[in-house]
């Protein structure tokens, strides 16, 4: 016979003003094995909290149901509070009766009489509760960055200052990201190179952390700190332990007409390149797709010229795996591809419609145009511009649905720029609504208006070429006029999207992504730097878009969850997993590609059935790769999967208490 | 739906609405078109232009439109839009020097308001203060308006609220040389 107590929350008025707390309290005691039953107005606080321990002492009570809010909230509360007690934390059931009883039905006595069920439910429950225990996870203390932007940088730079081995992957051929690209930074207009490349550097020289360029993560195992990441460094034809970053090979190199990704397409490099000056690591790589010697075995002139014989065309791809305790993923972003989606724009087909990281090249001194703003087609200085925001963002029919956050600041640093370098020059923004929430950054907004850029109040409807300029077509909705402009360079700023392969990235990791392919953070609110996926981690804009601060502070916030794992040798693991009665299991594996975590697979085991020793095949589970989602103990055929904490047994007691008590 | 071309607006227009603004003492650029101007005015039901709408225009360049409005004719000047503005521009300062602007070109939105305007200065210089009695009557005749007010005429005149004669300061003289410094003083600013 089981002791059970039941403790009514009336959450202030959000349960007892739906719900009649003394009537549910009364119910609850006529309910069998219950032993006790009381009602409070806020049993989360700490005197509600002492009154639980009060009548487990006094009632002697073996478990209990708290009638509150939803287990998402309080769950822990109890079980820390449990944990205080006699009673193990898992002899706990949480009948729900604010989130989904009393905040979602209006009718006192019908919600009553539902809190009742809930109640009777849940004492049914944890009647056939188990005391759980949880077990000890080793903890490697080594980090996994995936991404080596600013975000990448400084989660690294953070967990590798607390005196931790972190390895950066990087698809690229240098460490950065888009950081280095920027020309100046809002609000501050302090350059973005200048405090970008210093990180590279510090990155790239830091005794604890190893950096891989042109890398990608490739296969990934094991559990929360003990991930076995296979990770591919592709061939770089350069041996980085001979190279010493002299140049002479890109110098020398006869193929230089090769589109230079690094300016957005708008000049050229040679096929064994180094993005930009301030690379890290500052060596260079052969384009394998442009480099004559790799495509038809014709030219070997930077092998000829490299003083220290650093060229190998025999390089191969690097597969290597290693074990990570914590994995931060800061996957970046890109921008849209508007010119698939906005026609009316012209499609792409106007070179002098550009988009903001076009804009961030030729305003910088290290751009094409040396810092010289001119257009693309002829090269002439634009007299006029016109700055269209929200391409592609809130604009749930072409792109995305969301706030890009970062464009209204940009545009309005884009402005600021041009009207500073072309002094004669006019400067008109489409905008829909101009979001600066942020310090000093509404004042630049307004800075940005008082250097002479016109604001105008909506979307624009067509852009055309005639004669050499192009038409843009608007509305001015604070007139209530159409307006044009014949501008000579158009600027669309348009929306970040996850980075290329970042869902894919998402998918080897086990963790979740939005219907717009950012990889989701645990609690929106209350969680925001972590996954689902226990010891993995968020760090800038692979979650949303973002712009430099708020990637810097969220990256140093990832680094800390890593920091404070890491100083632990040990994690606990979550009791509430799956079990398996070997007896029952048959061995048939249909559990194993259903797991999403790759908990489950099949062992040799001996066993004892009907007096005879049988060597057969049975599923595992391990552990700490359980996550708890029950998906395998529906697959199981023969029943023998079961999830602790949530047994067969106990769920269809629930139901019984429902249907038939 | 008329299109305007913002490319091809002129270079005075432009530098015309940066002039009017600098009389008031007004950077265009400080208004973000809150609108809370035009939603205080008293006045700005009977405009068609209001004051958010006069500081549009001209931030625009569309200088013609706001000196064609009736909007600044019909300004009460009564600083509700000056004193609610949270960027604290003058804005009724700027509906009145948008108003003399398009008075100088030989505008008269609103003909009334003229006539009223012209009288009232006129009394002021003759008798350096404003006599009501002649300030109406003169209006209704120099506006068409005759019979404007005059059913209230009778028991004003009967109460001794009017009179026939006139009022006069006591240095007339010296009202006039005020007057005339103004108008010295505006030509010199235009």
């Amino acid at each position: 016979m089981s002791r059970i107590g039941v403790f009514v929350c009336h959450c202030g008025t959000n349960i007892a003003a739906t719900v009649d707390c003394e009537a549910v309290r009364d119910y609850a005691a006529t309910l069998p094995n219950v032993v006790h039953a009381e009602d409070n107005k806020y049993t989360c606080s700490d005197p509600g909290q002492a009154k639980i321990k009060e009548a487990i002492e006094k009632y002697d009570l073996d478990r209990i149901v708290v009638a509150a809010c939803s287990p998402a909230m309080h769950e822990l509360t109890w079980r820390n509070l449990l944990s205080q007690t006699k009673i193990n934390p898992y002899m706990l059931e949480v009948a729900n009766l604010r989130e989904q009883c009393s905040w979602v039905h209006t009718d006192y006595d019908e919600a009553t009489a539902k809190a009742k069920e809930l109640v009777r439910m849940a004492v049914a429950k944890v009647d056939r509760n188990v005391p759980l225990f949880t077990q000890q996870i080793p903890v490697n203390k080594r980090a996994l960055v995936v991404g080596g932007g600013i975000a990448g940088m400084q989660a690294a730079l953070d967990i590798a200052d607390a005196g931790y081995q972190v390895t950066i992957v990087e698809r690229e051929a240098t460490i950065g990201g888009k950081m280095p690209k920027l020309d100046k930074t809002f609000p501050t207009m302090d350059c973005s190179a200048c405090i970008c490349t210093p990180k590279m550097s510090e990155t790239g020289n830091h005794p604890n952390i190893t950096v891989k360029t042109l890398s990608e993560v490739e296969k990934v195992d094991g559990y929360v700190g003990n991930f076995q990441v296979t990770i591919r460094e592709h061939a770089k034809y350069v041996d980085y332990d001979k190279c010493t970053g002299c140049g002479l090979c890109s110098t020398k190199c006869p193929n230089k007409r090769i589109p230079n990704e690094w300016n957005e397409l708008m000049d050229t490099r040679p096929a064994i390149y180094k993005p930009f000056e301030q690379a890290v690591p500052s060596k260079p790589v052969i384009d394998p797709e442009h480099c004559t010697m790799l495509t038809r075995g014709k030219c070997g002139l930077c092998a000829k010229v490299c003083p220290t014989g650093a060229i190998n065309y025999e390089d191969v791809d690097k597969v290597t795996t290693e074990t990570y305790g914590a994995v931060v993923l800061a996957t970046g972003y890109d921008l849209i591809k508007w010119q698939d989606i906005y026609p009316e724009y012209g499609g792409g087909a106007y070179p002098d419609v550009i988009d903001g990281l076009h804009f961030e090249r030729l305003v910088n001194a290290s751009g094409p145009t040396e810092g010289h703003i001119l257009r693309p087609s002829d090269g002439k200085e634009p007299k006029s511009v016109v700055i269209i925001k929200c391409v592609g963002s809130r604009d749930p029919n072409k792109g995305r649905a969301y706030c890009s956050r970062a464009c209204c600041m940009y545009g309005a640093k884009h402005a600021h720029q041009y009207l500073d370098k072309v002094k004669d020059g006019r400067c008109y923004v489409f905008y829909m609504d101009v979001r600066t929430p942020g310090r000093r950054y509404d004042e630049f907004y307004m800075q940005a208006k008082n250097d002479g850029a016109l604001y105008l109040r909506g979307r624009v409807s067509k852009i055309y070429k005639e004669g050499d300029h192009l038409v843009v077509l608007g509305n001015d909705t604070i007139m209530g006029e159409n307006v044009q402009v014949d501008a000579d360079m158009v600027v669309v700023e348009t929306a970040m999207v996850p980075s290329a392969k970042s869902r894919e990235t998402a998918m080897l990791f086990g963790v979740q992504c939005d219907e717009d392919g950012w990889i989701t953070e645990a609690h929106p609110k209350l969680r925001p730097v972590e996954t689902a996926s226990r010891g993995i981690y968020l760090a800038g804009a692979a979650q949303g878009p973002k712009d430099i601060p708020d990637t810097v502070a969220q990256a140093g916030a990832a680094a800390s969850k890593v920091i404070g794992m890491f100083s632990h040798d040990t994690l606990d693991s979550e009791p509430q997993i799956s079990h398996v009665d070997v007896s029952k299991c048959s061995g048939c594996g249909q559990c194993v590609p259903i797991c999403p975590y790759g908990a489950l697979s099949l062992q040799q085991v001996t066993l004892r059935e009907n007096s005879v020793k049988v060597t057969r095949q049975v599923c595992e589970v391990n552990s700490a790769l359980c996550q708890g989602c029950g998906a395998c103990t529906v697959a199981c055929r023969p029943g023998a999967l079961d999830l602790l904490g949530f047994t067969d047994e106990e769920i269809m007691r629930e139901v019984d208490a429902l249907c038939q008590w | 739906m008329h299109t305007v071309n913002l490319s091809d607006v002129a270079v005075a227009d432009r530098e015309l609405a940066q002039t009017i603004a600098q009389r008031a003492n007004v950077n265009l650029r400080d208004c973000y078109q809150c609108g809370k101007c035009a939603a205080g005015c008293p006045m700005a039901d009977d405009m068609d232009l209001s004051p958010q709408q006069i500081m549009r225009a001209l931030q625009m360049g569309l200088t013609e439109k706001a000196l064609s409005a009736t909007g600044p004719w019909l300004c009460a000047q009564c600083m509700v839009c000056s004193t609610r503005c949270p960027q604290n521009i003058d804005i009724t300062k700027i509906m009145r020097e948008v108003r003399r602007e398009s008075h100088a070109r030989g505008h008269r939105c609103i003909p009334e308001s003229n006539a009223f305007e012209t009288q009232f200065l006129k009394g002021v210089k003759a008798d350096g203060r404003n006599n009501e009695q002649y300030l109406a009557a003169f209006y209704n005749l120099r506006s068409g308006h005759l019979a404007q007010d005059m059913l209230s005429a009778p028991k004003m005149l009967a109460k001794g609220m009017v009179g026939i004669g006139k009022h006069s300061v006591k240095d007339r003289d010296a009202v006039r040389k005020i007057y005339e410094k103004c108008l010295e003083k505006d030509g010199e600013q235009k």
